[in-house]
């Protein structure tokens, strides 16, 4: 098995995109917070490795570094200074009511299999489209000389998500 | 290959919305806003892989990961300041603008 071009492999694609959506779908739908926030990074996880097959290693590791691991940890610390509600809490309140997320996996089904009729999937073909080489200098081109305007920019919004770090840990000190 | 990627980013997107519409926690909200940064980031770097034009890809998707972080930590404050004040994460409880 050629795990260097994912293309040579669509069974190999279709489980990492599939891992993918359904760690995404899990984070939406486990009621336990602390649960889908860790589904949520292995959603990211797995993007980075879709990143890293396709060519992109330098935003994979920006992916699995900052996404998978600093939001998780900001959606752990949010979790912890709030106290979530109980599961007898939410029986109580959920009962007699129809849970809406039941059909989200019917919808995502119906619309796959939709899909995948209408594009016509063929998991026999193998692509001849490989990823090029990683080219580091055309991205340090594109980042330092035509999105020049763009870093300070960027910039900027780092220091807005500073104040935003102070202001999040400031109410717990002082509780 | 491209339909692929082009069925799960739709169906990201599709779950995504869904949650961003049905669901009244305001982290789940959170989640929901993340899983269609997801997909959004999977579109461009699947855009960049089919133009042959990763470094131009790849440097949008390092800004967008930058600028999601930083919603995710100021969205993460106010959701904070949000319970303190009303003691829930519902929606709901936070209609009445009142200055």
């Amino acid at each position: 098995m050629d795990l260097s071009n994912i293309y040579s492999n669509p069974i190999l694609l279709l489980v990492i995109l599939a891992s993918l959506l359904g760690f995404g779908v899990m984070a939406v739908l486990i009621k336990n917070l602390l649960k889908a926030a860790i589904a949520l990074a292995a959603t990211s996880a797995m993007l980075a490795v879709v990143m890293f097959f396709l060519g992109a290693p330098i935003a994979a590791v920006f992916e699995l570094s900052v996404c998978a691991g600093l939001i998780t940890v900001i959606f752990i610390s949010a979790i912890s200074l709030i106290k979530p509600k109980s599961p007898e809490e939410i029986k109580s309140e959920t009962k007699g009511k129809i849970n809406k997320f039941i059909f989200l996996p019917i919808l995502l089904a119906i619309t796959g299999a939709i899909l995948w009729i209408f594009l016509g999937i063929d998991l026999t073909t193998v692509s001849t489209n490989a990823p090029q080489a990683f080219d580091f200098a055309a991205l340090k081109n594109v980042i330092w000389d035509t999105r020049q305007l763009d870093i300070v920019g960027q910039i900027i919004i780092i220091l807005t998500g500073v104040v935003g770090v102070v202001v999040l840990f400031k109410g717990s000190k002082s509780k | 290959m491209t339909a692929l990627f082009i069925i799960t980013i739709i169906l990201m997107f599709i779950t995504g919305f869904y949650c961003l519409i049905f669901s009244r926690n305001l982290i789940r909200l959170l989640i929901a806003l993340e899983v269609l940064t997801k997909g959004v980031t999977l579109l461009l770097i699947y855009a960049g892989f089919a133009n042959g034009d990763m470094a131009t890809a790849q440097s949008f998707v390092i800004t967008l990961i930058v600028i999601e972080v930083v919603i995710m930590v100021a969205a993460a404050g106010i959701v904070i300041g949000v319970f303190r004040h009303t003691g829930s994460l519902d929606v709901r409880n936070i209609r009445n603008l009142k200055g």
